[in-house]
């Protein structure tokens, strides 16, 4: 039989020795913070902008990235695609990406899907551009978080990864993506993405699909580095990044975005 | 004693799988920077991603070699377009693959050069032409040089 002062003691007791040790475990380390705030190159965080008035429908870009990537050619899968949308005059809105543009536009012929297509006419066209898209390589993406192995995750310089030998194929993360940039690579049944090219920003290469661009319209950079004119721009310019209401922090931002671009 | 047996049973099952998890879990595996939402992974499979072999290798390794093409290209209308875009990724050329293989077909002109209504993108300042009326069939490169352009000249 313990007394109620016993007992308020050794409970005391407790809690403060527990507060103790809580308070040891989260010391920060000065070193670490400091090496942390130092060495931009080291410590780099990969941003991408697009500016798609630049874009022409090439396509370059993204049968560099294939071939880059080492991707089936012919399989319907691509890490980065290109859009077009055609407004008419009379409001209609028409939006294609025959094998995610890797041909480019060469046809008047829009694609509706199902073998179907439709032509519309110059004159009868209020608005007409393309649109560049890849994986926007999110702060919080949705898809590392529905993972259930731990095969994807995000580097600490901002990239979103996966283990493909880790991976088991399950594709929670296709569903989970809000801008489709997942796909399953047929040969090893397993996810595959837009890498932003982590083999080569790593050298300090650009990525395939932005070296490609004839046209300056993918240009890629490190927020870390003041001193970067992309950086720069994504600071001070009138940038947007898509589905900004889903609250994922896309790390792909856009210049000349229009409210049709799905 | 009849709760002591079944229990045992659990503890040695739960003790098999723990014991099956040290060997099948790759050692990289653990909680890094996003932490376990972001950052539960294997981080030597970063080092995998890092490895892919670069095959896009850039205008500034073809001009070691092919200087005269460069200059050529890098003073005309198409400077901004790589030599690889038409050419194919070098890789390790000349050693690995010795020839590339160039692209002449007319598609790969018409992805810029194919008229198309696009009045909010830089495909309305390139000059285009209708492919089904502008000699159908024909090779571009036959009548134009693709390394310097010059507007309406044959070679």
């Amino acid at each position: 039989m313990i007394t109620r002062r016993e007992f308020l003691k050794t409970s005391l007791a407790g809690a403060a020795g527990a507060a103790i040790s809580l308070a040891a475990i989260e010391m920060v380390d000065p070193g670490k913070v400091l090496a942390a705030a130092v060495q931009p190159e080291k410590n780099a965080r990969w941003a991408f902008l697009i500016d798609s008035t630049k874009c022409v429908g090439c396509g370059l870009c993204v049968k560099a990235c294939k071939l880059e990537n080492g991707l089936p050619f012919e399989a319907n899968i691509s890490p980065t695609w290109v859009e077009r949308y055609i407004l008419t005059n009379g409001g209609e809105l028409f939006a294609d990406s025959p094998k995610a543009g890797r041909d480019g536009y060469t046809s008047k012929r829009v694609d509706l899907g199902m073998g179907k297509y439709q032509v519309v006419d110059k004159s009868d066209t209020k608005k007409a551009f393309f649109v560049p898209k890849l994986c926007n390589h999110c702060e919080n993406p949705p898809c590392v978080q529905v993972c259930p192995v731990g095969a994807t995750y995000r580097t600490p310089d901002g990239v979103v990864l996966v283990d493909k030998s880790w991976c088991i194929g399950c594709g929670y993360c296709i569903m989970a993506c809000p801008y489709g940039a997942r796909f399953i690579d047929p040969r090893t049944r397993t996810a595959g993405k837009c890498t932003f090219c982590y083999h080569r920003i790593t050298k300090g290469l650009k990525t395939a699909c932005v070296q490609a661009c004839p046209f300056g319209a993918r240009q890629f950079g490190n927020l870390n580095d003041p001193n970067d004119p992309v950086a720069k721009t994504i600071m001070t310019q009138r940038v947007v990044v898509l589905k900004d209401e889903y609250g994922t922090k896309p790390q792909a931002y856009y210049l000349g975005l229009s409210k049709e671009v799905r | 004693m009849h709760v002591l047996r079944p229990l045992l049973v659990v503890i040695a099952l739960v003790a098999i799988v723990l014991a099956i998890r040290i060997f099948a879990v790759p050692v990289g595996f653990g909680v890094y920077d996003g932490g376990y939402i972001y950052g539960w992974y294997d981080q030597s499979s970063e080092e995998a991603a890092k490895s892919v072999e670069v095959k896009y290798q850039g205008r500034e390794y073809c001009q070691g070699c092919h200087t005269e093409q460069s200059s050529k290209v890098s003073s005309s209308l198409h400077a901004n377009i790589q030599c690889e875009n038409c050419h194919g990724p070098a890789i390790k050329h000349p050693s690995e693959p010795p020839k590339l293989t160039i692209d002449t077909s007319r598609d790969l002109c018409l992805r810029c050069h194919a008229d198309l209504p696009a009045s909010l993108s830089g495909r309305s300042a390139i000059k285009g032409i209708d492919p089904d009326n502008h000699n159908p069939g024909v090779n571009c490169a036959s009548c134009h040089n693709p390394h310097s352009p010059a507007p309406g000249a044959a070679k």
